[in-house]
């Protein structure tokens, strides 16, 4: 039995927490949020590709580490725990689509890019008035993309776009070069990560993979998420026990009363079924195992409500400072909004899980 | 990352199943009408005897006691095998889990050498007498009292919820001994025999209709002081050894509570309130949803634990959520369900479908899993401090004498 990260994912996990508490973090989080504030943290961004972090998931043949889904995981929890203000998560996402479903020429164009830190690529599977991934209404037609896809995350400084439109045989990925696109902003909840919208007015596209590698990379990237997510909540529950031990009121510490701890308890009970569920979906990609779907999809939902739940008692457990614009609350709570709009809703991914669940009923039958 | 035995725990099981193939084979199917309870005790010494001469009791335990001198794997990895046939158990756990373990840590060379191994072999039953009716989640509040008399102490008092008091032969007692000391220090641990004069065991109807506990009362019960575990006066110390062996042992979900395929297969079969098959409905799907997510989580959560035991290592805090998200997800479970089959879901008996009534005895059961073992409550507590940090609740008698704190 050895079902934990290898000694070299945590590792690297160890050292993105490091750096990332430095140079990351709620502080980092609130100038971001200025006015004229750039679109991320390039001197961060060219840190940690120097770091090899972009090249992790990059296969050695492309210039990369040839290192696993663990690795990224663990770069995804990081950067979730300390709201790193680069397009990692998203740069990662977007490498497993190449990975995955990429045909030696399309790997062999973006992934020495993106190894090296030159190429941002981005996930865009979100359309206005479309609220699953499984509805798409950006159509693909002569090898041009026809719709628009918003909110986009990280759009703003991003060289690649993944795009899901429909194709002849059903929703798929594209590749999308941004250059060629029309690139807006778009105001969202979240005030730290920048959204975009990527208008795609016959914009050429290059299918990537297929629409059954579609639906595997809505598994790969769910897992992932669920470590951004579970970083996040971990970091809000964190620093919501560190308040309860110093707030002071009736005479004690806040963190005495069982009104407060079993918050603080029920916080880390949803975060280590999120956990547990995440790192089963680490098991079955690094195993290419028939349980994936089940996996992603349980992770996904375990870990938006293990966000949710942390992110909201965080906020209550703070009581009306945290209620203020200058409390850090307000990054965490945001930011699980943020975790929802990245992939489709959390009703959506439990009913993916219950049709996985049945589909492989039907196998064993 | 991967599920698999490292190759000598594949040697093992492949070792551990040969035999169970062998002599186990008459219990590959539940008998055909439950076991009464003489019936019941006597397959168990059978069981255990077998066992015993193959070497597969006290696994983990010293060799110097009677044991295996084998990892916490290993004794896992037999309890996997087994679990697979419907060998009696249950009669053993308490007494060779936890009993035992505290008298060889913690008795003289006298009582180890009488007790052990009887034990081991199954001869002797043994029960866990620790909770009183004004001791239970604060379990050091003990008021049955122990009184020296020459080399003997005299014990007088009740307790409560002794799971097989009925059916043995010794037990472990934490005692009152210094009521003018604060609670968790008068304390004193004595094994005790069970058909002594002056004992006398009840059993306890639950509210689901069974009978898996008892009330004992010791009324002028002489234990000699060789008898005593640990010093006077540091009871409290040696029974936190002895829940400690508890805490591994309460876990996972019951074998026989039912889980999210039954109400798949249940939703399968009716209709949604709303009209249609109750399986497309979506609260019934986010239901199974997060059945799935929480129970199947607890197992993850334990294969986390195995990974860390397999390699010699601690397992993580993480195990501590265990029981309180088990108990309460066995009882959500069974009440939607239960509730999704209508009147059906309500007539028990004969009447019953036999599907409907295992969610019937979930429900009932659930209600006391929540509580035994740690209360919810308690199990929350303790996650919020040690694992979180956070100070320990307010405990006003914590430092005062025993005799003079608000006991009522």
């Amino acid at each position: 039995m050895n079902f934990d990260f290898s000694d070299e994912a945590k590792a690297l996990g160890e050292q993105a927490m490091k750096l990332l508490g430095e140079k990351a973090g709620p502080a980092r989080a609130r100038a971001a949020m200025a006015d004229g504030a750039p679109a991320y943290d390039a001197a961060l961004w060219a840190e940690l590709a120097a770091l090899g972090w972009t090249a992790a998931r990059v296969p050695e043949a492309h210039g990369g580490l040839g290192l696993g889904a663990e690795e990224s995981a663990q770069l995804a929890e990081a950067a979730g725990h300390h709201l790193a203000c680069v397009p990692l998560v998203s740069t990662l996402i977007a490498t497993e689509a190449l990975v995955l479903a990429g045909s030696g020429e399309q790997q062999a164009r973006w992934l020495p890019g993106i190894a090296d830190g030159s190429v941002i690529a981005v996930a865009a599977w979100s359309e206005p008035g479309a609220v699953t991934p499984a509805t798409v209404k950006t159509q693909a037609k002569d090898g041009k993309l026809h719709g628009v896809k918003a909110p986009v995350a990280d759009l703003a400084g991003a060289h690649l776009a993944i795009v899901a439109a429909a194709g002849p045989d059903g929703p798929q990925l594209w590749l999308v070069d941004v250059a060629a696109a029309r690139v807006e902003p778009v105001e969202t909840l979240d005030l730290v990560r920048r959204h975009g919208r990527l208008v795609l007015d016959g914009v050429a596209a290059e299918p990537l993979g297929t629409p059954a590698d579609y639906q595997a990379w809505l598994d790969r990237a769910a897992v992932i998420l669920a470590w951004e997510s579970i970083g996040t909540a971990a970091a809000a529950m964190q620093m919501t026990v560190n308040y309860a031990k110093t707030r002071v009121a009736f005479g004690q510490t806040i963190g005495r009363y069982q009104g407060v701890k079993h918050k603080c308890a029920d916080m880390y009970i949803k975060l280590e079924l999120a956990r547990a569920h995440a790192l089963h979906g680490l098991a079955m990609i690094g195993s290419d195992g028939a349980e994936l779907p089940q996996a992603a999809a349980a992770a996904r939902v375990a870990s938006l409500d293990a966000l949710q739940y942390c992110a909201e008692e965080s906020v209550q457990l703070h009581g009306g400072i945290g209620f203020t614009w200058e409390s850090d609350c307000q990054f965490y709570y945001r930011r699980s909004r943020t975790a929802v709009a990245a992939l489709g809703p959390r009703g959506w991914w439990a009913d993916r899980l219950v049709r996985a669940l049945e589909q492989r009923n039907r196998a064993a039958a | 990352m991967d599920f698999n035995d490292t190759p000598q725990e594949a040697e093992y099981r492949a070792q551990v199943r040969a035999w169970l193939a062998e002599n186990a084979a008459e219990y590959r199917e539940p008998p055909a009408e439950a076991w009464k309870l003489p019936e019941f005790i006597r397959q168990s010494k059978l069981w255990q005897a077998k066992k015993h001469a193959a070497g597969y009791t006290g696994i983990t335990w010293p060799k110097k006691f009677g044991g295996q001198g084998l990892s916490p794997m290993h004794s896992i990895i037999y309890g996997q095998e087994e679990s697979r046939y419907h060998t009696p158990s249950g009669l053993y756990s308490i007494g060779l889990g936890m009993c035992i373990p505290t008298v060889f840590t913690h008795g003289n060379a006298e009582v180890i050498e009488r007790y052990v191994s009887k034990a081991l072999l199954g001869e002797e039953v043994w029960c866990q007498l620790f909770s009183e009716p004004a001791a239970g989640s604060d379990l050091a509040g003990i008021r049955t009292r122990a009184v020296q008399d020459g080399d003997e102490w005299v014990i007088d008092g009740q307790k409560v919820w002794t799971s097989f008091a009925h059916a043995s032969d010794f037990g472990i007692v934490v005692t009152r001994t210094d009521p003018s000391k604060p609670k968790h220090k008068g304390l004193t641990m004595f094994i005790v025999d069970m058909k002594a004069p002056g004992v006398t065991v009840k059993g306890i109807k639950q509210m689901s209709g069974g009978s898996d506990f008892n009330e004992v009362f010791f009324d002028g019960v002489r234990v000699k002081d060789t008898h005593r575990l640990g010093e006077v006066g540091d009871g409290w110390k040696v029974a936190l050894t002895t829940l400690m062996h508890e805490r591994l042992a309460v876990g996972g979900k019951p074998r026989y509570a039912p889980g999210y395929e039954t109400l798949m297969k249940l939703a399968r079969g009716v209709d949604a309130p709303v009209g249609g098959p109750a399986i497309e409905a979506g609260d019934v799907r986010q239901k199974i949803a997060q059945t799935y997510i929480n129970d199947q989580g607890i197992k993850l959560t334990q294969m986390r634990a195995l990974s860390a035991l397999s390699r010699g290592q601690v397992p993580g805090p993480e195990q501590s959520i265990s029981k309180v998200v088990v108990a309460k997800t066995m009882q959500d479970l069974a009440s939607f369900a239960l509730d999704l089959a209508g009147g059906d879901g309500f007539v028990a008996g004969a009447d019953a479908d036999p599907e409907l009534a295992k969610l019937q005895g979930s429900y009932l059961g659930a209600a006391g899993l929540r509580i035994a073992g740690g209360t919810d409550e308690i199990l929350r507590n303790i996650i919020a401090e040690r694992v979180l940090g956070l100070p320990g609740d307010m405990r006003p008698d914590k430092d005062t004498p025993f005799n003079q704190a608000v006991t009522a």
